[in-house]
């Protein structure tokens, strides 16, 4: 009846476990409450769940990937924890099966359900406004996209409490993963939460590629196109050209466990390092996928916060463009160690150190950028410098790395560590931070907390050092990843000082919800009209926050930094002159197809994890339902009349801007 | 859309990327292009590994020793001509010829539940003759390659029906045709993976 779900499955002997769930679970319980007895939730269906405005999805991404910052970032304390106490004859506090959950978890997460949730949330919310148009090209299929990011969520989170997670490492390499190494439900929490949120994540590229490609406001050719949708674009083009091959690599793995398949199984002429292949295939360019969409934000920030246009725009699209194509020949230096043989091996080092000169390229530009301009020093840019100095480094150790022979030293060791944490956090995760303070006050009208902004910046960028410079040491010194256990107890004053860094940076996330809190009560100080920054791109030219239709009137663009050149009393004199009437629009209807589909999507995973064959074919039914409602489903638009948008304008117009 | 954005469509000098948002039709088939290409990279990846693991029969049956050439002949001419039937329901639909348009899709079903029939025979066959995907890392692969594409074409087939319904219900109304168009273009593609599929599987086994 219930497939392979038993009580066992509910870890009721392990009292961390069962604390951190209960703690979850009352959290929980206690939102719903609230939501429950305030009477919430009409108005959270009516204009979150089911809505299907870009902004808004955007908005739920960044909360998703917050709150699921918070989970990865236990693991990491964990870690960290256990690491500085487990030296010499001390055996620590995590056992090692434990812990080999917590750092495949902890991977898993930050990878796949925050920073993919983070890069995802800035997109959708920024590349339609600064296009200049009224919303993504396909806005129903955006609104399933993010929840079914959450229903892979919400599968990784159970793992935590109703059976186990994979022991196996954030990609799961076979032949550890395979069934007769890894029997228990773990890798199968993996591996569908990831299948479902992939599919996610693919619709999104298909999305948000099509809105570029298709949907941009007159006069922006691809040559006026701000340099945050050129990254846009080159991320959601790796999405659309790498996920399929994540997809079909997780299904081989599937096939492999549940129908005695032999792809990646050690006989019958199984081929496990086909796997590796396959999986860095998208592991490489997925880094891409991350790292430059918060490229973009840093080219947006050092511009406006300069006060100049950016340096070098068409060095900048053609570097973007290169390290999208050169991010495909890069894969095997993942994994040198395959022993390939040198010209394979020489071949990928050289195109590893050939990607680092696009980047080099951008890095110039952004200081060219810097040179000369009337710097503010706000939030945005702190962590835009704090950038350019850590992924300098970060890169330089990856250039190192790159070299076969001293790579076959640094594998796997805690120097690999220290290099992808410097340019995931140095690079993603400052880049993110950038854009979340630089378009809070767009979506939401008022501006985040200054000092605490730039506190949080302190924490996380004398944070990173703290952690990560040690373990480049202790790499080199052979110290390997996912260890649990050492017994050169030299080592334990790096580890503690990384456990220092760890602290740090958790004291950056707790102030970084501080400011949240604070700016919030404080908005009726902190409101601000629709250009706070005097930045330079068309998302400034409407009010904050934007109407649900952006743009009343399609601005015509007339060269790069559009809204800059509005302000200059340059372009669109015709609008000036002889304002364009307004006329009816028609905005999507909110559809609660996305959340329907992701809830039953949630059902048929759960069911394939414990085997239990009924409620995988009633979840696919479900889902079929849906799709069907869907099909025939026709008042998909709500017209607003033009006297709402004029009434809007009337209470908007000329609010800080000039436009 | 604004008084200057029709100025500059009316203007055959601008170029087309300047020209503001595209129309509804060419958004929705652009968009599903995207995805095709997208399915086109999962097939990529299990044409690798069946090129990669096409040799490994573990001691197993080979290609060459499983496959019905004439079988698989007949197969492919069903599937080829299924995309001609194909396309001439598009075209009656697109002339709003409603008979026309079912005669034309009830052809394309025939003749894609044809092509899956014998499919199914070839693996029964396969199956009967203990050279299921459990057997080596070469049967594994050619199922699963050979498998999704069988699937593909019972999605199509489903997703043929519901046009066909769309079409009785609602007429040939722009978000139908749209969603015809797409079908079509879906049917075509998986035509282009079969070549391939009867090119390297089939013709190249050894």
């Amino acid at each position: 009846m219930l497939g392979k779900l038993t009580w066992a499955a509910i870890p009721f002997d392990q009292p961390i476990v069962m604390i951190a769930s209960g703690t979850v679970g009352a959290v929980i319980f206690a939102l719903l409450a609230l939501v429950t007895v305030k009477g919430w939730w009409p108005y959270l269906w009516r204009e979150w769940i089911t809505s299907v405005d870009h902004k808004r999805i955007g908005v739920m991404y960044m909360i998703l990937a917050l709150v699921m910052l918070v989970r990865g970032f236990s693991d990491a304390m964990m870690m960290r924890s256990q690491l500085a106490l487990a030296a010499g004859g001390a055996a620590g506090y995590l056992p090692p099966e434990h812990y080999n959950q917590i750092f495949s978890a902890h991977g898993t997460i930050m990878i796949f359900f925050v920073a993919m949730p983070f890069v995802a949330a800035l997109m959708n919310f920024a590349v339609p406004l600064q296009l200049g148009v009224r919303d993504v090209a396909f806005p129903v299929l955006n609104s399933l996209s993010f929840w079914l990011t959450a229903a892979g969520v919400l599968l990784v989170n159970l793992s935590l409490f109703v059976g186990e997670f994979a022991r196996t490492g954030w990609l799961a390499y076979p032949p550890l993963s395979e069934i007769a190494y890894s029997p228990g439900v773990g890798v199968d929490y993996y591996l569908w939460s990831l299948q479902i949120s992939g599919i996610g994540t693919l619709l999104s590229g298909i999305n948000l590629t099509t809105t570029i490609l298709k949907l941009r406001a007159p006069g922006m050719g691809y040559s006026r196109m701000p340099v945050f949708c050129w990254t846009a674009l080159a991320a959601n083009l790796l999405i659309v050209a790498a996920f399929p091959v994540l997809t079909a690599t997780f299904a081989m793995l599937l096939l492999d466990r549940y129908c005695d398949f032999h792809f990646f199984t050690t006989n019958l002429g199984g081929n496990p390092m086909m796997y590796i292949n396959l999986i860095w295939l998208w592991g490489h360019p997925e880094v891409y996928i991350l790292v430059l969409p918060a490229f973009g934000v840093f080219s947006e920030v050092v511009a406006t916060f300069s006060g100049k246009p950016l340096f070098g725009y068409r060095s900048m699209v053609l570097a973007t463009m290169v390290i999208c194509v050169l991010s495909f020949m890069v894969w095997l230096h993942h994994f040198f160690t395959m022993g390939a043989g040198a010209d394979v091996n020489g071949f990928f080092g050289v195109m590893t150190m050939i990607i680092a000169v696009p980047t080099g390229v951008k890095i110039f530009n952004w200081l060219f950028t810097l040179y000369g301009g009337r710097i503010r020093f706000t939030v945005p840019i702190y962590w835009a410098l704090g950038f350019m100095v850590t992924f300098v480094i970060g890169g330089m150790t990856g250039v190192l790395l790159a070299i076969p022979p001293a790579d076959f030293v640094l594998h796997n060791s805690l120097f690999l560590i220290a290099h992808f944490h410097n340019t995931i956090i140095g690079g993603v995760v400052f880049g993110v931070m950038a854009g979340y303070n630089y378009w809070f006050p767009k979506a939401f009208g008022f501006t985040l907390n200054e000092r605490l902004g730039k506190a949080v910046f302190w924490c996380w960028f004398v944070g990173f050092y703290a952690a990560f410079m040690p373990l480049y040491a202790l790499g080199l010194m052979g110290a390997t990843r996912r260890m649990q256990h050492y017994s050169d107890v030299h080592w334990q004053p790096y580890m503690l000082v990384a456990l220092g860094g760890a602290c740090l940076i958790l004291l950056g996330i707790v102030l970084t919800v501080v400011q949240l809190v604070v700016s919030i009560r404080a908005r009726h100080v902190n409101r601000v009209g629709a250009d706070p920054w005097n930045a330079r791109t068309l998302e400034w030219s409407i009010p904050s926050p934007p109407p649900a239709w952006n743009f009343a009137r399609l601005p015509v663009v007339e060269g790069t930094d559009a809204f800059w050149a509005m302000k200059q009393g340059v372009g669109v004199p015709a609008q000036r002159a002889e304002p364009e009437p307004l006329a009816a629009l028609h905005v999507p209807r909110g559809n609660p197809t996305g959340v329907m589909t992701a809830f039953f999507a949630v059902i048929t995973g759960f069911a394939l994890i414990w085997h239990i064959w009924w409620m995988v074919a009633f979840g696919l039914l479900g889902v079929l339902a849906v799709a069907l409602k869907q099909a025939w489903r026709t008042d998909t638009e709500i017209a607003v009349p033009v006297e709402e948008i004029a009434a809007y304008e009337r209470r908007h117009v000329r609010h800080g801007a000039s436009v | 859309m604004n008084a200057v954005n029709q100025a500059l469509t009316r203007t055959e000098e601008i170029p087309l990327s300047f020209r503001g948002p595209a129309p509804t039709r060419s958004v929705a088939g652009f968009g599903f292009w995207l995805f095709l290409l997208s399915d086109i990279v999962i097939f990529g990846a299990l044409f690798a590994a069946y090129a990669v693991l096409s040799g490994e029969t573990a001691g197993g049956p080979t290609g060459a020793e499983l496959f019905d050439k004439r079988h698989v002949f007949i197969e492919t001419a069903c599937l080829l001509a299924s995309s001609v039937t194909c396309g001439f329901a598009l075209l009656s639909a697109q002339r709003t010829e409603k008979l026309a348009t079912y005669f034309w899709l009830a052809a394309t079903f025939a003749l894609g539940a044809l092509f899956l029939a014998l499919e199914t025979s070839e693996f029964s066959t396969m199956l009967a003759a203990g050279a299921g995907p459990s057997r080596s890392a070469f049967l594994s692969s050619f199922f699963a390659l050979v498998g999704t594409h069988g699937l593909h074409v019972s999605m199509g087939l489903a997703w043929l029906v519901l046009m066909a319904l769309q079409i009785a219900t609602l007429g040939f109304q722009p978000m139908v045709s749209r969603r015809l168009f797409c079908f079509a273009l879906f049917w075509h593609a998986l035509d282009i993976v079969w070549v391939g599929v009867f090119t390297i599987v089939y013709l190249g086994a050894h």
